[in-house]
């Protein structure tokens, strides 16, 4: 079975090699629609995010209906529909981060990407995501870039963060 | 062979995102090149718990504490502490003014501290089966296997009094026992690690730091039942969690704990991890079966339980992470010895994440029973920058507020219950006289709004006409009857949705309308926020009288709102500010006011 994580997208593949990587991926879990969303989180693993016509390609390839894969990519906020940018920036907005002070963080990056949650800017460079709780309350108010978490972020540290990627 | 010293680094999320990994490998360096490699081990081990402090660093046996440590301290650990036997004291943690710098044995965090679910949290390194089993890793369930009956396995819980600690508290032998009983030629046993609850975070905890704990559990959950399957529904936000549990199956698979005739005995057990995808409702049972089976994670209405009829329609027991973690421990010390702790209906202990405005943020593990205050104060040393102690939130978006005059209730199951909150899964979020409950509710309101499946309309539709309520409220154009009717729909919504996440989604609403009535009237009658939270119902203006004309205020409006000639009094223009209130903290003459 392949394994959960690896997920790596690093290589320069043609989409030809990654939907073949993808229908190997699909053979390894036996084809089987239980494991419609580990598959979904690999896909969007190579790709970066789950187009309608990656959709449709494991559906076909599950024997699913596509408005079945739709209806679970769409239920989870883990899956994307829409390209991402190099740098996907999640802010959490768990309790501990939002009484210290999350919302201010995702005020001004806003003001300093110029793009809300959900939106990439038009150079591709970032996403913009909020968080439910990563689970670093400890760190509170934290953010991640690309999964990395970084602690105690504030206005000042945020600027030099993003100047640096 | 035996160290004569162990540098432990710790190496959960918190204190790796502040380097751990290079303050390790420098380490690691530093010995080296001292020639002390046959002397001194360095571990990554799993998280302290003192995560205000990070990242950490404990040398054993001399019982140093290192806090805050950064990669280049590496050196000075290695040739002032271990080579001449002089521990670095500027690192070491200051306890306040009349302790000082003070060994690990002396930090006021831990003392209250009773550690059995974190037992090797931070003190084994998680990536290696061999120092689990070396702390008694393992023997439970080779008692289990040659020695105990599954009857016996399910009395030991019993006389122990364990209670599911993922929220509800149903006690944990009954839900073996449910489904030990039913007739079945195949059973699950799911390990619910699907941690969505914003403010908590021991499983990831667990996970990190002592996978095999959980992995073990679970097998004895599988012999105890007959179930031969076991799932661990893990939330993907959670990476390093994930790749730790990935080794130690792949580890305990190589060493024959996982998979055929286990230890010889005959009894066959396979885990497989299942990443969750982002959604809160699949902590709910029932939705996070639906998840497994690669459906949208909608719940069901129960019964049928999980324990008769769950995933794929067999039966099922589903454990939260911090309750199999207990599981092992009470085999081997016995159910009397776990049933001596806590209080007389909730044994044992309970991990708490506390955080928000206070002192110590951390994770925590304390004998149920133990007090808020003791808590709050002796553990997490109080109130940040010595604000006032508002509320402390427990359960999530489930639970409710406990205020000053009961902070000196024993924290059990059914005490908790009765100020109106609940356990949860042990969030602990304090808050200071600068939070505004009406914000807080809202908050949580917002959070479960957005989390709703859309399966049944209470909670669909009955915490979307809360939420918009609050919204208005804290808009300033509440109604005093909007009060009542936050009542009304949250008491439908308790009654009549379909799972826990809306029968619950209320909770904080209703805790804080009990609690801080007057600031939700303060909001709809005086269009006032105490803690100008609320920056609709903000007005700032400058002081004549004492504003320099120094012109920050001026340059730190991003909207331009505040015009003055330099060394005169400024001016706000109400209409083009925007209440972003950086003007008022900018202001080193407290020139400017917030009403």
């Amino acid at each position: 079975m392949p394994n959960a994580t690896e997920t790596c997208a690093c290589a320069q593949e043609t989409d030809e090699q990654k939907y073949e990587r993808i229908a190997e991926i699909i053979e390894g879990y036996g084809a089987q629609k239980t494991n419609l969303i580990q598959i979904l989180h690999m896909a969007q693993g190579i790709f970066g995010y789950l187009s309608l016509e990656l959709q449709q390609f494991i559906a076909d390839k599950l024997r699913l209906p596509l408005s079945e894969v739709y209806g679970v990519v769409t239920f989870y906020s883990y899956f994307s529909t829409t390209p991402r940018g190099k740098y996907t920036i999640g802010v959490c907005l768990g309790t501990a981060c939002y009484v210290r002070g999350g919302k201010k963080i995702i005020d001004r990056l806003k003001e300093i990407l110029n793009i809300g949650p959900g939106e990439t800017t038009p150079d591709q460079k970032f996403s913009l995501e909020v968080m439910r709780c990563i689970g670093a309350c400890g760190l509170a108010p934290a953010i991640t870039v690309n999964g990395k978490v970084h602690k105690q972020v504030n206005a000042d540290k945020l600027k030099t963060l993003i100047a640096n990627l | 062979m035996a160290y004569k010293n162990y540098i432990l680094v710790c190496g959960g999320t918190g204190c790796e995102s502040s380097k751990a990994n290079d303050i390790f490998e420098n380490l690691k360096k530093e010995v080296t090149a001292a020639n002390l490699d046959a002397d001194v081990q360095v571990v990554k081990t799993g998280c302290f718990g003192f995560c205000e402090q990070g990242p950490i660093v404990k040398i054993l046996p001399d019982d140093a504490f290192y806090v805050q440590v950064k990669p280049e301290d590496a050196s000075r650990i290695v040739s002032e502490h271990i080579i001449k036997g002089r521990p670095v004291a500027e690192l070491l943690y200051d306890a306040g003014k009349d302790k000082g710098r003070v060994r690990l044995k002396d930090v006021p965090f831990y003392q209250k501290q009773y550690r059995i679910v974190l037992r090797n949290c931070g003190v084994i390194d998680p990536r290696n089966i061999d120092e689990y089993i070396a702390r008694d890793g393992y023997a439970a369930l080779e008692k289990v296997l040659f020695s105990m009956k599954p009857d016996d396995v399910i009395d030991e819980l019993k006389k122990a009094g364990l209670r599911g600690r993922g929220g509800a508290g149903f006690p944990t032998w009954q839900k073996w026992l449910f489904s030990q009983k039913v007739q079945s030629d195949v059973k699950y046993i799911i390990c619910n690690a699907d941690e969505g609850d914003p403010g908590a975070y021991m499983d990831r905890s667990v996970l990190e730091g002592d996978p095999h704990s959980v992995i073990e559990a679970m097998m004895i959950a599988g012999r105890t039942v007959g179930a031969a399957q076991g799932y661990i529904y893990i939330r993907a936000e959670y990476p390093l969690a994930i790749s730790n549990l990935e080794k130690a199956i792949d580890d305990a698979r190589e060493y024959g704990l996982i998979g055929k005739d286990i230890l010889g005995s005959g009894f066959d057990f396979d885990i497989e991890i299942r990443l969750g995808a982002g959604a809160f409702v699949c902590g709910e049972e029932t939705a996070l079966m639906a998840s497994i089976e690669g459906q949208r994670g909608m719940p069901r209405p129960r019964p049928p339980f999980p324990s008769v009829k769950g995933l794929w329609g067999k039966p099922t027991v589903i454990n939260n992470v911090e309750t199999l973690a207990n599981i092992a421990v009470i085999i081997l010390k016995g159910g009397e010895w776990y049933g001596s702790i806590g209080t007389a209906t909730s044994k044992g202990t309970k991990v708490f994440a506390l955080t928000g405005k206070i002192s110590n943020s951390g994770l925590i593990e304390v004998p149920m029973g133990t007090t808020l205050r003791e808590i709050i104060f002796d553990i997490g040393g109080g109130i940040r920058n010595g604000k006032k102690f508002k509320s402390a939130q427990t359960g999530g978006p489930s639970g409710g507020m406990i205020t000053e005059e009961y902070l000196d209730t024993p924290i059990d199951y059914e005490n908790l219950q009765v100020l109106g909150s609940i356990m949860g899964s042990g969030g602990l979020i304090v808050t200071d006289e600068d939070d505004c409950m009406v914000d807080v509710a809202k908050f949580y309101l917002g959070f479960t709004v957005d989390e709703s499946c859309g399966k049944c309309s209470p909670c669909r539709i009955g915490g979307r006409q809360m939420y918009d309520l609050l919204e208005k409220i804290t808009k300033g154009s509440g109604e005093e009857s909007y009060v009542e009717q936050l009542e009304r729909i949250g008491h439908a919504m308790k009654r009549a949705s379909l799972c826990g996440l809306g029968q619950s989604a209320p909770n904080p609403v209703v805790s804080t309308l009990k609690y801080f009535r007057e600031e939700y009237l303060e909001h709809i009658n005086e269009k006032k926020c105490r803690s100008g939270k609320c920056k609709d119902l903000l007005k700032f203006t400058i002081l004549p009288d004492k504003c320099i004309g120094c012109t920050l205020c001026a340059r730190v409006c991003p909207v331009n709102a505040i015009t003055g000639e330099k060394r005169q009094p400024h001016l706000i223009n109400q209409e083009l500010c925007i209440k972003c209130g950086e003007c008022y903290t900018s202001c080193k003459f407290s020139a400017i006011t917030r009403s």
